[in-house]
């Protein structure tokens, strides 16, 4: 076995992976959850597009921008979900303790976390996506190849968002599960999903700039309204991204080492 | 005394200011059948918990199939395996996809013979495609013993292995267990409350209170030194001992 087999496995990954898979398969409700609010979403905001563009020339000249936007929008919003949410059930099935006497790594935890995280979203999203083009007459793959920059980034940042989350949950307990629900969208004012950065105050600009999103976004108005990809923005996203995604897991196996301390990976449930 | 399968010198943990565990000293020879006994609060699921890596101990070492659980446990989790009835499985997978999963996790060679073998020995074949959330405590009981034995683990730490168990039940487990330890010659510790179970299975008993080690021997031994002729009237003699009184 090679050093890097003996630190890392992916047959390990795999495993975790199809465990969220079953869990996922085996309730109905939640396979459905996973369509329907990107689905209410695109319909509601289809609707209001399709009225602002009568009403407004910003609008006219690129109808896209605000169904683009929603769709961005929940992959970020989806891909922190998959992440807080596969996590969630470990605790409510009170399984840490059998997973982590099993040769399993906690990093090894994080890449099954994303790796369901990316499917949920695909999936999810995908749907939405597909939907646009026979309703509103909209395809986000018009958006050609920058498209993948944008969705990797925002997937990227919500599941470094999701990992924070989840070290928090793994800190204070399911008590503090509810912040799966409530954190993203307090980045949602300042990532400029809606509206140019430009919008927002002096002092609240800077905040806005040191999020992969805001530069998202911005690129994704670029390419539909100027048809310029600006590669500036995708490239601070990136490095952005890469700065947050270190940040969440390095939360993560932080608070994983003071559960060992305190003896909550075997207690951790309802 | 044969090798050391578990080595634990000074093991400590403190919790706020609460000494769970107070430097506790112990060897398990290597294919025994060592209890750990204590009332409640005697700091058995805190040592078994430092013993398998889920906790971090404050002082103290632990070395397991010969490896510093401390530094290296991944090096040794691999051979070693945990059943307990307070750490649950997923309730909305079946018992199949359950042990599927942690097949995978332990790198099992041709999974399916093995779920099959597992599944006919432990007589759990008739739910396995049944979710594990809809079992009873006793079913569940066997399913865990079933993840627990999957790897055929050198090292083998039971929390209460029957709880929940009918007589009947409990009673083949036991056989079950001790065959099996006959047959691989892994080595057994198990932390329970039933006397007569650790009467039985045990060829070596630890006794604990207030996180201390404060007797050990066979259960022949125990039952002598304390001209007792039950190991439970020997536990009620060390649980309501004065404190302080070795």
């Amino acid at each position: 076995m090679s050093a890097a087999a003996r630190f890392f496995s992916l047959r390990r990954v795999g495993a975790m992976a199809l465990r969220y898979l079953y869990l996922l398969r085996s309730s109905g409700p939640r396979m459905l959850e996973l369509f329907y609010w990107p689905t209410v979403q695109l319909i509601l905001w289809g609707f209001i597009t399709q009225f602002f563009v009568t009403n407004s020339s910003w609008l006219a000249q690129a109808s896209g921008v605000l169904l683009a936007a929603v769709l961005l929008w929940d992959v970020l919003f989806r891909g922190q979900l998959g992440v807080s949410l596969a996590f969630f059930e470990e605790m409510y099935s009170r399984n840490l303790g059998h997973l982590f006497v099993s040769p399993l790594r906690p990093y090894e935890l994080i890449v099954a976390l994303l790796t369901i995280s990316f499917i949920r979203t695909l999936a999810g999203v995908g749907v939405a996506a597909l939907l646009a083009i026979p309703f509103f007459d909209f395809s986000i793959f018009s958006l050609g190849l920058p498209l993948i920059g944008f969705f990797t980034n925002l997937l990227v940042m919500g599941w470094a968002v999701g990992l924070m989350v989840a070290a928090l949950v793994l800190r204070y307990g399911l008590g503090a599960e509810s912040l799966a629900w409530v954190a993203i969208f307090a980045l949602a004012p300042v990532s400029g999903i809606y509206y140019p950065i430009s919008i927002l105050p002096d002092w609240l600009q800077p905040v806005a700039w040191a999020l992969p999103s805001s530069h998202v976004f911005e690129g994704m108005r670029a390419v539909l309204i100027d048809h310029q990809f600006r590669l500036g923005d995708l490239l601070m996203a990136v490095g952005l991204n890469i700065v947050y995604l270190t940040a969440g897991s390095g939360l993560f196996l932080y608070a994983f080492q003071g559960a060992r301390r305190r003896g909550t990976l075997l207690h951790t449930g309802e | 005394m044969q090798a050391a399968a578990i080595e634990v010198q000074d093991l400590s943990k403190r919790f706020d200011d609460i000494m769970a565990v107070d430097g506790l000293t112990f060897a398990v020879a290597t294919s025994s059948v060592c209890g750990l006994l204590g009332g409640n609060g005697a700091g058995k699921t805190t040592t078994l918990s430092m013993l398998l890596g889920l906790l971090t101990p404050t002082t103290g070492s632990i070395r397991v199939l010969g490896e510093d659980m401390c530094a290296h446990r991944y090096r040794v989790l691999a051979r070693m395996n945990f059943s307990s009835p307070y750490v649950d499985l997923p309730q909305r997978l079946t018992v199949r996809e359950n042990l599927l999963v942690y097949a995978h996790l332990y790198g099992i060679p041709n999974v399916r013979a093995r779920l099959a073998q597992l599944a006919g020995e432990l007589d759990i074949e008739q739910f396995l495609r049944r979710p594990y959330g809809t079992l009873s405590a006793g079913q569940r009981t066997r399913v865990a013993l079933a993840k627990s034995l999957l790897n055929e683990p050198e090292v083998l730490l039971l929390d209460e292995p029957t709880a929940s168990l009918d007589p009947d039940s409990a009673d083949r487990i036991r056989s079950y267990l001790l065959a099996y330890q006959r047959r691989t010659g892994a080595t057994l510790l198990l932390a329970s409350h039933n006397m007569l179970e650790v009467e039985r299975v045990c060829d070596d008993v630890i006794m604990l209170r207030g996180g201390r080690l404060v007797d050990r021997g066979t259960p022949s031994q125990l039952l002598q030194r304390y001209d007792r002729s039950t190991l439970e009237d020997v536990f009620l003699d060390i649980a309501r001992r004065p404190a302080g009184v070795a």
